[in-house]
């Protein structure tokens, strides 16, 4: 992708020339603007998250997706009914791609009765067996299993599903990943492995933490194919989620996706991130930004003006904002909610 | 509308902090998700974001202030086509302080009226069985504790197609230990499988499985290799249920020989039965006879939740009589008066009812009647079984191989204390392993292990005799 022109970026990880990346099929008007007004959501809904973070209404630990929301978005527009989804603890964005409700994640960051996990499971632990989306997970590398297991169930049951199972590129250097790759080709389990590559685990980059960067080689050993991806471009993601998943479903097994992205944001709320230049994160932002990239092709190829756009905005602003306040004013749990759920 | 910038917090804990700098001057347009400013604190610096779009107004906090507080309205920021010189500046501040009171009336209520109640309520088990498990005249048959496993899963996989077997060696091999001897043969290898030697990982896609619905059977060649997947049994298999809010269960069986087995020294001799009872979240089970470790494992497999089952490798091989009956259930959570006896409760679970009942037999000898509880399960407990019988005794010892520390033993003390102190007639006496990892050598090992000679001098010792 283009940002390799970046150094601090090229030091982090050499990234593939566009040139020889396959090449991106052009989104319809419908496509573009979906993706626009998903991403947006997530950009609006995580920077509210930000501010009430400052304000003191959300505690603990806070991992926001700006930056990233291409990946949630795209991969989503590749999945279809019954498919899972399993991330990290950076889950807000993939939880409202998913479909689930802003108003009751955003009670969950606030830690409210109407919370996703009813306020018990927080910024890293939420969950909708609806929406198949199946957490939030806090603990580094560990979702990575579980999603496995997601797709050992899929082949189990017999039926064409698909489980999308998303790591950093942190986790990627787990041991559990390793393990799982194994069982999953050698049993030839329909998951897809997106590594969502944002060049820091907190805060050492990725130059520092592995030995081979180019993540989407790291199932070579177990014969899993791999392919770096523009994840700052949404029809980039989508495309080749769309081979992935294909890919999958035919019981060809697992397949990796690195999708090269970016955080905008420290690590987690309390992370100033000194470690890298101020202006790798500008032009990252300038240069790349996902929505930006949707917003000015709907404008330049004359698919949305500059009117229609504004609407959405503030409709996103609207739904945001409801969020907020329901977040802000829903009670808390009630007390004897500590002891249910324990056990069924 | 024009909207005010707040001062952020670093932390839920900052009251205040300094403005560093501004990177915009009033007049500036301002995008969202342009930086305004810099804030310090002792700890670190931060910088804050815009979130509308618009003009930036006016700056109501020169750069360079210390002791700023947390939500005081820092600058304003003017919607497009609103003109910004025209703006009351000041009313809009004075708007933000009351916005900021009713701010805080949205937030959380006071903790007195949210705190939770510090102690659940005691849950004790029903008292004594209303039915004998094993029912009036049923056929008994002998069999070792290692078939009793084998047919309560075969039985079970049957019964239930979701129910599958994942291990090391399960299959082929037919087990380490060959407790899954045959499973292969009649459920074919989608159903029993083999995986590598990779504990976490299988233990997460057994959990993984779990969430989607199967009803995986997760054997640890032994426990001690538990060890490696202690994260995913705890942190997944044990929290997801309460973090979903009741949406994400797991009816899992993490199932293998626990305890130590004979000369493998340190590493491969621990019970683990006092650890996994520490979590909530989780059941416990322990068997001992075979009749208790078909029944209870057709429970485990059949019970919603994560279960914990505990088998020991010198049992494996006991013989006990087991009802010949089609479907042979023990309920999760129920002790088992192994001995009834009038002067002196000894509670014990899996091998180390072995001490227990030799050292019931001894004091028979010398004139002491002794009540012998089998516990069975760990968590949930079975408290009100074993008030029960110390209500009758007065004395109470338990026996367990596992470290005293935190132990089983220390968990029956405490509730003995707490809800039957006035029951008791001596303090209550512990049995258990030395607190010291295994030796290798065969005296030291012995030394190790609790005895009957033991449980017979602590016996002796609560009955002041
Ligand atoms: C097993 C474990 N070790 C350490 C941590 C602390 N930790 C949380 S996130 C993180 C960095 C992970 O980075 P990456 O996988 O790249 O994901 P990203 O945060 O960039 O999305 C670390 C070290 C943890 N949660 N779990
Ligand atoms: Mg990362």
């Amino acid at each position: 992708m283009a940002a390799a022109s970046s150094t601090a970026r090229a030091k982090a990880a050499p990234r593939k020339s566009s040139a020889s990346a396959p090449k991106i099929p052009a989104f319809t008007k419908d496509e573009e603007l979906a993706a626009y007004r998903e991403m947006l959501l997530i950009r609006r809904f995580e920077e509210k998250a930000g501010q009430m973070y400052g304000m003191g209404l959300i505690g603990g630990f806070c991992h926001l997706y700006i930056g990233q929301e291409a990946i949630a978005v795209g991969m989503r527009m590749a999945a279809k009914e019954g498919d899972q989804t399993i991330s990290s603890y950076r889950d807000h964005g993939h939880m409202l791609a998913c479909g689930m409700d802003p108003k009751a994640v955003m009670a969950e960051l606030t830690g409210r009765r109407g919370g996703a996990s009813k306020g018990k499971g927080g910024s890293m632990h939420m969950f909708s067996r609806a929406k198949g989306f199946f957490g939030g997970h806090g603990i580094v590398g560990a979702q990575v299993p579980l999603g496995t297991g997601l797709a050992f169930a899929d082949r189990y049951l017999g039926n064409d599903n698909v489980s999308f199972t998303y790591f950093g590129d942190g986790a990627a250097n787990q041991g559990q990943v390793y393990e799982s790759f194994n069982m999953a080709e050698l049993w030839k389990l329909p998951v897809i492995y997106v590594v969502e590559n944002n060049l820091y685990a907190m805060g050492t980059s990725v130059a520092r933490s592995s030995a081979l960067t180019d993540f989407s080689k790291r199932g070579q050993s177990f014969n899993i194919p791999g392919e770096q991806v523009d994840g700052m471009d949404v029809r980039a993601v989508k495309a080749a989620g769309d081979r992935a998943a294909q890919w999958c479903r035919a019981g060809n097994g697992p397949i990796i996706l690195e999708m090269q992205t970016y955080r905008y944001r420290g690590h987690s709320m309390s992370d100033p991130a000194k470690y890298r230049p101020k202006e790798e994160v500008q032009k990252m932002r300038e240069e790349h930004d996902p929505i930006e990239q949707v917003r000015a092709r709907l404008i330049a190829g004359k698919q949305a003006s500059e009117e229609e756009l504004k609407e959405i905005d503030a409709e996103i602003r609207k739904v945001v904002a409801e969020a907020a306040d329901f977040a802000s004013h829903d009670q808390e749990p009630d007390p004897a909610e500590l002891w249910t759920d324990v056990l069924l | 509308m024009a909207t005010n910038v707040l001062m952020p917090a670093l932390s839920p804990t900052m009251e205040q902090g300094k403005l560093a700098k501004w990177l915009k001057k009033e007049g500036d347009a301002v995008r969202s998700g342009d930086i305004l400013a810099e804030i310090e604190t002792d700890k670190a610096t931060m910088e804050v974001e815009a979130i509308d779009e618009g003009t930036l107004a006016k700056i109501l906090v020169p750069e360079g202030s210390d002791n700023v507080a947390v939500n005081t309205p820092i600058a304003v920021i003017a919607a497009d086509g609103e003109d910004a010189s025209r703006l009351n500046v000041a009313s809009d501040a004075t708007q933000a302080a009351k916005g900021k009171d009713a701010a805080q009336k949205g937030a959380p209520p006071p903790p007195a009226v949210a705190t939770a109640a510090s102690v659940p309520a005691t849950v004790h088990a029903a008292p004594p069985p209303e039915a004998p498990e094993v029912p009036e005249g049923a056929v008994m048959e002998t069999m070792t504790v290692r078939e009793a496993l084998r047919d309560a899963m075969a039985e079970e996989m049957r019964r239930d197609e979701n129910v599958f077997v994942l291990g090391e060696e399960v299959a082929e091999y037919q087990g380490a230990y060959k407790v899954t001897q045959g499973l292969l043969q009649e459920f074919g290898a989608k159903r029993v499988v083999d995986t590598p030697i990779t504990e976490h990982g299988f233990a997460g896609l057994g959990v993984g499985a779990a969430m989607a619905g199967l009803r995986p059977i997760v054997e640890f060649m032994t426990f001690n290799f538990a060890m490696q997947a202690m994260d995913q049994i705890i942190n997944s298999a044990a929290k997801t249920h309460y973090m979903s809010g009741g949406q994400m269960s797991c009816p899992i069986v993490f199932r293998g020989p626990n305890g130590a087995a004979a000369r493998v020294a340190a590493q491969h001799s621990q019970d683990y039965a006092a650890w996994f009872s520490h979590v909530p979240g989780l059941k416990v089970v322990a068997p001992y006879t075979a009749a208790d470790a078909k029944g209870l494992l057709k429970s485990a497999i059949r019970d919603p939740n994560p279960v914990i089952f505990l088998e020991n490798e010198i049992l494996y091989g006991h013989t006990f009589e087991v009802p010949k009956l089609d479907d042979f259930l023990v309920p999760i959570g129920k002790a088992r008066i192994a001995r009834k006896g009038e002067h002196v409760t000894i509670v014990s679970f899996g091998i180390g009812m072995t001490y227990a009942l030799q050292a019931a037999a001894e004091l028979e000898k010398e004139g002491l009647d002794a009540e012998v509880v089998d516990l069975r399960t760990i968590r949930p407990m079975d408290s009100a079984t074993i008030i029960e019988s110390v209500k009758k005794t007065g004395r109470c010892v338990t026996v367990e191989e596992g470290w005293p520390q935190s132990g089983v033993g220390a968990e029956i003390v405490a509730r003995l204390m707490e809800e039957a102190f006035d029951y008791l007639d001596a303090p209550v006496m512990r049995v258990a392993g030395r607190d010291a990892p295994m030796p290798y050598a065969a005296n030291l090992e012995k030394l190790a292990l609790p005895s009957v000679a033991e449980v017979v001098a602590a016996a002796k010792a609560v009955c002041y005799r």
